[in-house]
Formats: structure tokens, sequence, C-alpha cells
């Protein structure tokens, strides 16, 4: 029997399941991945053939002012807002596990948000509620409060955004409800004698035993707020205004690549864009051994 | 010191009283929150029933007075596209959608759970490592592929790629999934002549069915949602998602038309919200052990 026989005796079956997933892990994920990185150092417009420039897009990246600042405005997003949605999903989840009943239905109202809050229609609601008639005016108007046009102003612009993924914590909270769920009970009673109070078993007994689930949740947001598209996009109009502040990291791309056709260009974003976030869950998951409790 | 019974018997039904004050509170304080959480949308959905001027002034919940209004001049859409054309179209993804993840992600994931063959811890971290990638650094090339194939304005882009199962998410939640079917029923299938394909049709399929249910929720939730495959490849009006109706509504009429804006927006809400209404165990499912989000 020839060896490739042989191979396909003991694998075929194997192989034979798992065809659609290698055909689309090599065409649709890693030939594109060569292709992009390729295009990265060429320029390139989809019309005439690219030709080769070496680093010069890596290094236009750093003295261009639009993608500066679609650094900083997507960093200002992440680290602003996943530590908070977390902390909000953590704050409630816990309240929650207090046994206090309902929590059926307490988990599926907080879900909703997190339900609808990547569609279109809510960022749409976004931009009305928080403009210059909207929602939120009216309500400072009850109080006797002027407010401003949160969305068309720069400095408040990109906060309604970072309210917008904090309102979606009902996924994590869910995650950290199944979490809470497996700290033994027994522990909190005997914390209880030892007279331990609420905030203190909190932080001695219920957080250290989900740091797993803290963890999961963390690098799962943030690979998540990295890559946030529409709401900037709906909120903004596509250009990432007022004066750049929601220009995320992602609509400068869609920009570069799929309006101006700079599609060298893009594709470098597009991998220092994979470098920072494969740096930045490297970071997590390396100080993860310092604080994140593994049971057993 | 001795404590008496009289004492001790107080001191637990003080701590008792204690302990429902505090649930009290903490009901009073989820509660009010939920409600603040619920209000812009709720508020969405009764301006859809307002008069135009009533929605920029009024904060509260019931319209003073009741139109459809919005719905009929929100349903016509936009020179003459018709939402219920944005409708059937998102659906017709959905659906296909839902078809390819399920056939091709239940095939790698069997072959992961139950299969033996050569590379396979190499390839499963290698599905794993999907699970983490960026878009973005393969939608440039698959948009170039896709224009080179004359794809562009078509819905394969959307579609194709899942019937390759190239949602990583799928896969593993089936593989967790499968792995807890008994070896040892797949044994005796195959002791009793069942050939590998048999078992995993007449035996992996069926006792997975929550998983393909799991699955075929956020595969819908998903492809609802998503935005940004839809603004890259579709152009053509005749072949616009909901999502796209909605946005082009928001270009074309500006923001003076919330009314109607708001009017389609709740409605492509409630098949979301249906699907969340029906299937909320195997929602809560997914996302607890796969971790996915909605």
């Amino acid at each position: 029997m020839g060896k490739f026989k042989l191979f396909w005796k003991n694998n075929g079956i194997g192989y034979l399941f798992l065809t659609p997933w290698i055909i689309g892990i090599l065409t649709l994920t890693a030939i594109p991945m060569g292709a992009s990185l390729y295009f990265s150092f060429t320029s390139y417009d989809m019309f005439n053939a690219p030709t080769w420039i070496g680093f010069d897009n890596y290094v236009s990246l750093f003295s261009d002012p639009k993608w500066l600042q679609s650094v900083k405005v997507t960093v200002i997003y992440v680290c602003l807002g996943v530590p908070l949605q977390l902390a909000f999903a953590l704050f409630i989840a816990v309240l929650l596990n207090k046994g206090i009943g309902g929590l059926r239905v307490y988990r599926a109202v907080y879900y909703v948000p997190s339900l609808f809050g990547g569609s279109v229609a809510i960022a749409i609601l976004w931009r009305q509620i928080f403009g210059g008639n909207g929602l939120v005016n009216n309500i400072l108007g009850k109080f006797g409060l002027e407010g401003i046009n949160w969305i068309s102003t720069p400095s408040t612009a990109l906060y309604t955004l970072v309210i917008l993924m904090v309102w979606q914590f009902g996924a994590s909270m869910v995650i950290f409800l199944a979490g809470l769920k497996q700290v033994p009970i027994e522990l909190y009673e005997s914390a209880k004698i030892d007279g331990a109070g609420l905030v203190k078993q909190f932080f001695t007994i219920t957080l250290p035993l989900i740091t797993p689930v803290v963890f999961f949740n963390l690098v799962m947001g943030m690979i998540g707020a990295f890559q946030a598209f529409t709401p900037a996009y709906i909120v903004s109009g596509g250009t990432g205004g007022p004066l750049n502040s929601t220009l995320f990291y992602t609509l400068y791309l869609y920009q570069k690549g799929f309006t101006q056709f700079a599609m060298g260009y893009a594709s470098a974003m597009a991998w220092v864009l994979l470098i920072v976030i494969s740096i930045a869950t490297a970071i997590v998951f390396a100080t993860s051994k310092k604080w994140v409790y593994y049971q057993g | 010191m001795e404590i008496s019974a009289r004492d001790a018997l107080k001191a637990k039904n003080q701590s008792k009283q204690k302990r429902k004050i505090s649930k009290t509170i903490i009901h009073c304080f989820v509660i009010v929150l939920g409600l603040v959480m619920l209000y812009p949308l709720l508020w969405m959905v009764s301006s859809s029933f307002k008069y135009p001027s009533e929605i920029f002034n009024s904060v509260s919940f019931f319209p003073a007075e009741w139109t459809f209004d919005n719905y009929t001049q929100g349903w016509a859409g936009v020179s003459g596209y018709t939402f219920g054309l944005f409708f059937s179209n998102t659906m017709l993804i959905v659906l296909l959608a839902i078809i390819g993840n399920v056939v091709a992600c239940s095939m790698a994931a069997y072959a992961f759970a139950k299969l033996q063959f050569k590379f396979k811890p190499i390839l499963f971290a290698l599905m794993l490592v999907t699970l983490m990638l960026p878009f973005h650094v393969t939608v440039i090339p698959q948009y170039i592929m896709f224009n080179y194939l004359d794809w562009i304005n078509t819905y394969y882009p959307l579609i194709l790629p899942k019937f390759f199962a190239v949602e990583g998410f799928f896969v593993f939640l089936m593989v967790q999934f499968m792995r807890g079917i008994p070896n040892e029923l797949v044994q005796a299938a195959e002791i009793d002549g069942s050939s590998k394909i048999m078992t995993y049709w007449y035996l992996i399929l069926p006792l997975s069915i929550p998983a393909l249910v799991t699955t075929m929720i956020f595969t819908f939730i998903w492809t609802w949602n998503d935005f940004f495959g839809q603004l890259l490849y579709i152009s053509d009006i005749k072949l616009y998602t909901v999502a796209q109706g909605l946005r082009m509504f928001l270009d074309s009429a500006g923001e003076s038309a919330w009314g109607p804006m708001f009017a389609m927006s709740t409605l492509s809400l409630i098949p979301l919200f249906g699907v969340f209404i029906f299937f909320q165990k195997y929602l809560i499912e997914g996302i607890t052990t796969g971790g996915l989000k909605g």
C-alpha cells in the first residue's frame, strides 16, 4: 500500500469532515492574511498592479495625524469602556446573586440592551437621544438645565459611544452570574461567622474566585471593542466627526481602504491593529498568572 | 454568661428582618436601574406612535395622541423600495447563513470532537487562534477576491463563507458540546455497523440539537445586526438589507424624520426580540458555555 493510501485509510474520514473548514481557513483566512501582509508593503489602489514600497506605509502611519487621532480615540474607547462595562456587569451580577429571587426576569431585562446594542437601529436611537433636541436634553430641560448637542460637540461625542458600550453590559453580566454560581456558599457562611462584612466578603472571596471569568470577559471585551464600527459609523454619518472625535480605528481603515481605495495603506493599518491586539492580549495573558486564580 | 433561648431567637429574628430589608433595597435598586436601562428603548417604541411635534418635547412613555402614520410612512421606504423588500432580503441572507453555519460548523466540530486524524491538535489550535483574529486583516484581500469573482452586489460574500465554517465560535461551541456525548454510545453504534458518516447523521447531530439551536440563534442575531459586511458588498438598493435601509433613510430624510425612523427601527428589532423571547434558554446557554455575546 502506498504511503498516501495508508494515510488516507487512517485519517481520511477526519479530513473529509474537515474539508469545508480547511477550504475556509485557507481561502478566507490564511491566503488573505498573506495577501494583506504583502499589500501592506505596497502602494495599491485595486485598479493598477501593486508596487512595492517597503515600509513606507508603516512609516507614514506615524506621521498621519488622522491615524494618530484614530489610535487615540480607539484607546480611550477601549480603556474606558471595557473596564466600566465589566465593573457594571460584575456589580449587578453580585447583587442578583444574593438570592433575592426574580433572577430570570432581571437577567432578561439587563440582557436586552446587549441583544440590540450592535444594531443600526440603536445607533440611530443614540444619535437622537444625545442630539441637540434629543431625549437627554429634554430630560435636562425638565430640571431647568440646558444641555448641549452631545453628538456634535467634539469633547463629548466619543463619550456617548462609551455610554452605548457600557449600556450593553448584560452579556458580560450573564457570564459573571454563571461564574458566581460556582463559588461555594459555605465560604460565605464561614466568612459571616468570622464577622466579615459584605464588602470584605466580595474582595476576599468572590473576586479572587471569579478572576478566571473576569479574565475571559476582559479579553473578549477588549477584542470586541478594538473592532467596534457600526455605532461610530452611524452616529457620525460615516465621517468619524465632529473633528474626528469618533474616528474609530476601524472606521478610518474603512475610509482609507474602501472609499479612497488606498488598499496598501489600509492593509498596513490592519496589521498594526492585529499586532496591537496581540500585544494587548499577550499582556493580559502574561499578567494573568499573577491575578487569575484557578481552583484545584 | 448564658444566652437564653429567647435572646437567641430574638437575634435570629432581627437578622432575618435585616436581611429582608437589605433584599428589598436590592430589589428597588435593580428595578430602578433596569427601568433606566430600558427607558431609551421604551421611549423609542412609544415615540414611533407619536406625532413629530411630540417626539421633540415629550419624555413620557405614552403618546398624547396615537398615530400609525410613522409606520406607513416608514414602510414606504425610499424611492419606491419598501421595507418589505429590505426585510425579505435580510431574511434570505439570515436563512442561508444559518444553514451554512449549522452544516459546516457541525461537520468540523464532529471531526475535532470524535474523530482521530493526524495534526488534529495543531489544526484545533489554529481554529482557536482564528477566534481572536480581527477580521480587518482579511477583509481587504477578501474584498479584492470577491471583486475579482464579480460577486460585489451579490449575497455570495455574505453567505458563502458560512458554508466554510469561518465562524470558529460555533465550531468551538459544538466541539465542547459533542465532547460530552459518551464515547460508549459512538462505539456501540459502530459495533452495530454504523459508518462514521452514519454516526454523524443519526447519532451525533440529533444529540447535539441544543448546540445547533444555539448556533442558529446566534447566527440569526449576528447576521441580522451585521452592518459592515453589508455596507462593503451591497450598494444596489434592490439588494439592501434592513440595516442598510435604515441607514439610507437616515441619510435621505436627515434628522427631520425621527418618527418613521423610530417606527422602522422598532420593527427591525422585533425579530431579535422574538428570538430572545422564545429561545432565551439557548441564548443564555450559548453565552455561558461558549462565551458568545449578543
